[in-house]
């Protein structure tokens, strides 16, 4: 191993952070890209299934507790972006990547939300699951991310209330609201478990992401944290998991699931899930729509260069979205 | 007597320009923009649940009561609130002349003999003063970016203007208020707003249109045909499961 290389690794075995202006293998920047941006990615396309519903839900409280919770998506989605960029890769270059398919996101977003049941059981389950695949990543060795995760998990345990909230109340309420719930759950479920990618003998990035400890946890220990936790909460809103071979394993403390459809997953992953085709239509089109604002600020900007950052001053500043977005949810 | 319809209006001023702004979550030009807007959306909805809280202590509805179970012709909006504002431009000069008005309009709300209403103006007022610094800044940015976004945004303003003119008349119900000094004086609002926005619009390179046409209505429930179709995504379903609750 070459001795940059080799302090490089002794940094991480010691849990030392590394930073931005550190030294680091070419392949470590590149996988940490690839995971950041396809984190950042997956926050901004999960707007799209929950975001339909705000101009449609069912009361004023709900409303904005939803978009509160949809503007935190776009927030931990500029932190990533933010994380990422200290990397040397622009936003525009991350977008244009996921556009042209090389940047994926998360395969769970391209399902569609189809009624309020769906608003509950992506907030309750989506959300879990991705605490459960985010709450590690705090520890990622590489400072920016795990610091852009500390703010993410905080906010996502909200997000993961305002779900299961909504669930409960539907699991309270008529029967319609009853058939609601179950039915969301009965199309969340698997999506979910597929959420924590593909068993760990299978899964192409694994190995040197533990080495490098941007990973600390294998994809079936994180889905079996999830289950473990899922089960008994879906006990409480008296729904029922839509899998016959579930089932209590007392001799190791967990549940066991029934078999995973892998085709699906792999369908979804390369771009053929239900909605893939209008999730990325839809982020092009907004793009495109928004490209002579966009050029409109930077001619303004360059005409005016003492003070033409007044954009950043006044909307670019997450901070204060961010503390909005929680008064209003309370 | 006129109270409670006038707290009602003021609601639904504000609910019906929340539901436009928070339209386009997931639709702007730029995230950290996409962000601002959800913060004036919540700050609109926020105040519309002020409003129709208060509607209830006089004797009216509850908020989902006043949302989710009127039709449009009992809404009584003005109309600039419910445009579409599909598109950027459009958004950001509705934007620009409401908050313009607001920051006047909320200061005295601040002072109204209504002890209410003056804490609900207060809030307003702090939250207004920060919309109308964003949407100016949008107005000149726009107004002084390309020669697209000029045209854009001149455009944009020609389209809307017609509909500034509610903002300063006083309803028959809101008519005897203004005189306790529980509501502001809207005519006495009309030049301060008028060099405010001139002003912007000076600095945005931006050419004040003609004052010719007007639009009004919304407070006699007269409105465009824009906001049934927003009231029918809004409400189909909570009226799909009467007495259910969420």
């Amino acid at each position: 191993m070459a001795p940059a290389l080799e302090e490089f690794q002794a940094r991480i075995d010691r849990e030392e952070r590394i930073e931005p202006q550190d030294w680091m293998p070419e392949g470590y920047r590149r996988t940490l890209v690839r995971q950041i941006s396809q984190h950042a990615h997956s926050e901004v396309i999960g707007m799209q299934p929950e975001g339909g519903w705000i101009s449609q839900a069912p009361s004023l409280e709900r409303k904005v507790i939803l978009l509160a919770k949809v503007q935190d998506e776009g927030g931990h989605g500029l932190y990533l972006y933010g994380a990422a960029e200290t990397l040397g890769v622009s936003r525009d270059e991350m977008i244009d990547a996921m556009h042209t398919g090389k940047a994926k996101y998360s395969s769970i977003f391209n399902y569609p939300a189809l009624t309020w049941g769906d608003v509950g059981a992506i907030g309750w389950l989506v959300d879990s699951a991705a605490i459960v695949n985010q709450v590690p990543l705090q520890r990622c060795s590489y400072g920016p991310y795990a610091r852009a995760m500390m703010r993410i998990c905080k906010e996502e345990s909200f997000h993961q209330r305002q779900g299961y909230d909504i669930m409960l109340a539907l699991a309270r309420g008529s029967a319609a609201q009853r058939e609601m719930a179950q039915d969301a759950l009965n199309r969340w479920w698997w999506p979910t478990l597929m959420m924590f990618g593909p068993p760990d003998a299978d899964s192409i990035h694994s190995s040197q992401s533990f080495a490098w400890k941007i990973k600390r946890y294998g994809n079936d220990e994180l889905r079996q944290k999830f289950i473990d936790q899922a089960v008994p909460q879906a006990e409480v809103l008296g729904l029922k998991i839509p899998d016959d071979d579930l089932q209590w394993d007392a001799a190791t403390g967990h549940y066991r699931i029934g078999a995973i459809d892998w085709d699906e997953f792999q369908q979804v992953v390369s771009g053929n899930g239900p909605c893939s085709r209008q999730r990325l239509a839809h982020h092009r089109q907004v793009q495109e729509d928004g490209a002579w604002v966009r050029e409109a600020v930077a001619a303004h900007a360059a005409k005016h260069q003492a003070g033409g950052d007044g954009l950043k001053a006044d909307a670019h500043n997450p901070a204060s979205a961010q503390e909005g977005g929680a008064d209003a949810a309370v | 007597m006129s109270l409670l319809p006038a707290v009602v209006a003021l609601g639904d001023d504000a609910l019906v320009l929340g539901q436009r702004l928070s339209e386009w979550c997931g639709k702007a030009p730029l995230l950290e923009e996409e962000m601002a807007m959800a913060n004036t959306a919540l700050d609109f909805l926020g105040r519309a649940r002020l409003y129709y809280g208060y509607a209830n202590t006089l004797g009216g509805r509850d908020e989902d009561g006043y949302a989710f179970h009127r039709d449009a012709r009992e809404y009584t909006n003005l109309l600039l609130f419910e445009l579409p504002g599909a598109d950027f431009a459009a958004a950001t000069a509705r934007q620009f002349l409401v908050d313009a008005f607001d920051e006047l309009h909320s200061a005295e709300l601040a002072n109204s003999a209504d002890a209410t209403l003056a804490d609900i103006g207060g809030k307003a007022h702090k939250e207004a003063t920060y919309h109308r610094r964003h949407s100016a800044a949008w107005m000149v940015r726009l107004g002084d970016g390309t020669d697209e976004s000029r045209r854009r945004m001149q455009q944009a303003l020609e389209d809307v203007w017609g509909y500034r003119q509610e903002l300063f008349v006083n309803a028959p119900a809101e008519q005897p208020l203004v005189e306790q000094d529980i509501l502001p004086d809207r005519a006495g609002l009309r030049a301060a707003w008028q060099e405010a926005v001139a002003a912007t619009l000076t600095q945005a390179t931006l050419t004040m249109p003609a004052a010719g046409w007007a639009v009004k209505g919304g407070r006699q429930g007269i409105h465009t045909e824009h906001l049934g179709v927003m009231l029918a995504e809004l409400q189909h379903l909570s009226r799909s499961h009467p007495g259910a609750k969420w």
